[in-house]
C-alpha cells in the first residue's frame, strides 16, 4: 500500500474570498484540512509608525486608512484614547452624536461583512441589497465629514464641524431604509437551505477556547460569552442608552450570522434613543491649547487665534505615561494604547486590531474541516486586511 | 477590583514588583521579568479573579528618554477579567541588548501572533514561543521597524554612478 500523502495548497493573496490579500497555505489529505497556515502582512504600510511622526491630531487621519470599512469608530477610539491621555471632557452632544455615528459605522461594516459573506457562499444577490441599503449610511457620512470612507469626522475633543443640519433626517432616512432591508435579508438567507448547510456546525470555536485565543466582538459572543465592551466598560455615554447584547450559542459561523443581524436591530435602537434625546450645546470641548478653539472666534479673537495657531503648527504637548482605550468595534475589541513622552508627538501608539488577533484563530476553526468551509471560517471571521496588517 | 489585584500580586508576588502606577486610574504593575510567567499563571488559575483574557501584547521602544534607565524595551501585557470587567497591565523592562522573556504561549494560545508581532517590529526574542518568525514585515527585512533607531527613510536615491555609495540614512 503507498503511503498516504498530503498535498499542500496556496490560496491567495490574490483571491476573492480572502477579502483582500489573506493568504493560506493549506495541507490538504483528500478534501480535509491537515493545517491551515494564514500569512499576513502583503498590506502592511506601517500606520503605527507613521503615527509616531505625527502631531496627535494629525495621526488622526491615519486611523480611518486601517479599519476602512468602519472608520468613525477608528476615529472613536483613537479620539477616545487621546482625550484620556489629556483628561479632556467632551460635552455631551459630542457624545451622543458619536455613538449615533459610531453605531450607524458598526451596521455599515456589517452589511458589508454580510454581502461578501454571502457572495463567498454562493448567494450572488445580497451584495446588491445590502450595498443598497449601506449608501444610505454613506449619504450620512458624506453630509458630516464631506467625504464617503476617510470621514475623520470625529476629532479630538469633539466633532470637525457642527452636524450638518439635515442630520436627523439623514439618518432617519438610513435607519428605515436598513430596517426594511433586514426583512430582504432574513427572507434570503435565514432560512437557506444552502445557506444553512454552508453555515452549521462550520467553524465551531467553544468559549472557552473563544477566550483563550483572545477573540472579541462577534466571535467570542457567537460562542456565547455574553461579552460587549459597550455594556463592561461603557466608554462615550452608552450607559445611557437601553439595549440588549446578542449573543449566540454553539459558536459556529450560523450563529455569528444571526448574531451580526440582532447587533445590527440593537444598533438601530441606539440609533434611534440617540436621535431622539439629543441634547443641545457646542459641538467641541473648550480647553484651550489643545482643542482648536470654534472658527467663529478664530475669526474675531487674539487669544483664540494664537491657540488655532499654535495647535496647528506644534500641537500640544502629552504627559509621560501609557493609557489604553478600548472600544467595541464592529470587529471586536479595538484598543488604542498611547504612550506619551512629553513631547508633541506620540512615542508609541499601539493599535490593537480586533481583526488580526481574530484571524490568529483561524487554524484552529478550520483545521480537521472541509476545504471548501475554509472560505466559509474566513469569511465569518469578518476580517478587513488594512486592520490586520496596518 | 484593584483592591483584589492588588492584594493578590502583593501577596504572592511581592518580591517580583518592582512598583505600581495608577496613570489615569489605569492598574498596571512593573514587574521583573522572570516572574512573568508565573505571575500570569497564577492570575490566569486563580477562581476568584478570573482573569482568563489577555487582551494584547506591545512594546514600547524608551530609547533616548529618561524612562531608557529602566529599560530600552518595556513590554505591556494587557489583561482582562470578563467576569469582573477590570483590566489592568502587567509591564517589564527589558535592556537594550538582546532583549529576551519567556513566552505565553502555553498559557495562552491567542498569544503566539501577539508575540510574533512584537518580535517583527521590536526584536524582543520570546524564549519557548513554537514559531517565531516575522509576521508583517518581509522575511529579509534586516531590523525592526518600530525601534526608534530604524532609519526612516534613504535619501539619496541609487544610480549607476553613486551605487558603491552607502545612502545617507535620516533617523
Amino acid at each position: 500500500m503507498p503511503e498516504q500523502k498530503t498535498v499542500t495548497l496556496n490560496m491567495g493573496p490574490q483571491h476573492p474570498s480572502t477579502h483582500g490579500v489573506l493568504r493560506v497555505v493549506v495541507e490538504l489529505d483528500g478534501e480535509r484540512v491537515v493545517k491551515a497556515t494564514p500569512v499576513v502582512g502583503y498590506l502592511h504600510t506601517g500606520i503605527e509608525k507613521t503615527m509616531e511622526s505625527k502631531l496627535y491630531y494629525q495621526a488622526l487621519v491615519c486611523t480611518d486608512r486601517m479599519d476602512y470599512l468602519a472608520p468613525m469608530s477608528n476615529n472613536l477610539g483613537y479620539c477616545l484614547a487621546v482625550e484620556k491621555l489629556m483628561d479632556i471632557e467632551v460635552p455631551e452632544k459630542v457624545q451622543w452624536a458619536r455613538v449615533c455615528l459610531a453605531e450607524l459605522t458598526r451596521i455599515k461594516s456589517h452589511l458589508v461583512w454580510l454581502g461578501t459573506h454571502s457572495i463567498d457562499l454562493g448567494a450572488m444577490s445580497m451584495l446588491l441589497y445590502t450595498f443598497r441599503d449601506r449608501e444610505s449610511i454613506i449619504d450620512v457620512y458624506e453630509a458630516c465629514g464631506g467625504q464617503r470612507m476617510m470621514t475623520s469626522y470625529i476629532r479630538i475633543g469633539g466633532l470637525a464641524h457642527e452636524l450638518p443640519v439635515d442630520f436627523d433626517k439623514k439618518v432617519r432616512r438610513a435607519v428605515k431604509q436598513v430596517n426594511e432591508g433586514l426583512a430582504d435579508y432574513e427572507n434570503l438567507l435565514t432560512n437557506n437551505e444552502i445557506f444553512i448547510n454552508r453555515t452549521r456546525n462550520v467553524a465551531v470555536i467553544s468559549a472557552e477556547d473563544a477566550i483563550a485565543w483572545s477573540l472579541s466582538g462577534p466571535m467570542l459572543r457567537g460562542s456565547g460569552v455574553k461579552h460587549d465592551l459597550r455594556k463592561a466598560n461603557p466608554y462615550s455615554g452608552y450607559e445611557n442608552f437601553d439595549f440588549e447584547i446578542a449573543y449566540g450559542e454553539k459558536g459556529d459561523a450560523y450563529d455569528r450570522y444571526l448574531l451580526r443581524l440582532k447587533e445590527i436591530r440593537q444598533s438601530l435602537r441606539i440609533i434611534n434613543q440617540a436621535l431622539d434625546g439629543m441634547p443641545e450645546g457646542p459641538y467641541r470641548a473648550r480647553v484651550p491649547g489643545v482643542v482648536l478653539p470654534p472658527k467663529e472666534d478664530v475669526l474675531y479673537k487674539m487669544e483664540s487665534m494664537i491657540f488655532h495657531f499654535k495647535i496647528i503648527t506644534e500641537g500640544f504637548k502629552a504627559p509621560v505615561g501609557s493609557i489604553y482605550q478600548a472600544i467595541e468595534s464592529p470587529k471586536g475589541e479595538l484598543g488604542f494604547l498611547i504612550t506619551g513622552d512629553g513631547s508633541n508627538r506620540p512615542r508609541r501608539v499601539r493599535v490593537r486590531p480586533p481583526s488580526f488577533i481574530n484571524l490568529a484563530s483561524l487554524p484552529r476553526l478550520v483545521e480537521g474541516g472541509m476545504f471548501s468551509d475554509v472560505v466559509c471560517a474566513i469569511g465569518s471571521i469578518d476580517i478587513v486586511l488594512g486592520e490586520v496588517d496596518r | 477590583m484593584e483592591e483584589q489585584v492588588r492584594g493578590f500580586i502583593k501577596d504572592r508576588f511581592g518580591e517580583a514588583v518592582i512598583r505600581e502606577d495608577d496613570f489615569r486610574g489605569e492598574q498596571s504593575f512593573y514587574i521583573k521579568q522572570e516572574a512573568l510567567v508565573e505571575i500570569c499563571q497564577a492570575f490566569l488559575e486563580d477562581n476568584e479573579l478570573q482573569v482568563t483574557f489577555l487582551s494584547d501584547i506591545t512594546a514600547v521602544d524608551w530609547l533616548g528618554h529618561e524612562r531608557e534607565n529602566e529599560g530600552r524595551f518595556e513590554l505591556i501585557y494587557n489583561l482582562y477579567s470578563l467576569t469582573h470587567a477590570h483590566r489592568f497591565f502587567l509591564k517589564v523592562h527589558l535592556p537594550s541588548e538582546a532583549p529576551r522573556i519567556a513566552s505565553l504561549c502555553d498559557l495562552w494560545p491567542g498569544a503566539n501572533w501577539m508575540e510574533r508581532e512584537v518580535f517583527d517590529l521590536f526584536g524582543v526574542e520570546f524564549v519557548g514561543h513554537p514559531d517565531l518568525t516575522r509576521i508583517l514585515t518581509p522575511d529579509d527585512l534586516e531590523g525592526h521597524p518600530l525601534r526608534k533607531d530604524f532609519p526612516l527613510t534613504y535619501e539619496q536615491p541609487q544610480f549607476s554612478w553613486n551605487k558603491d555609495e552607502p545612502p545617507e540614512v535620516i533617523r
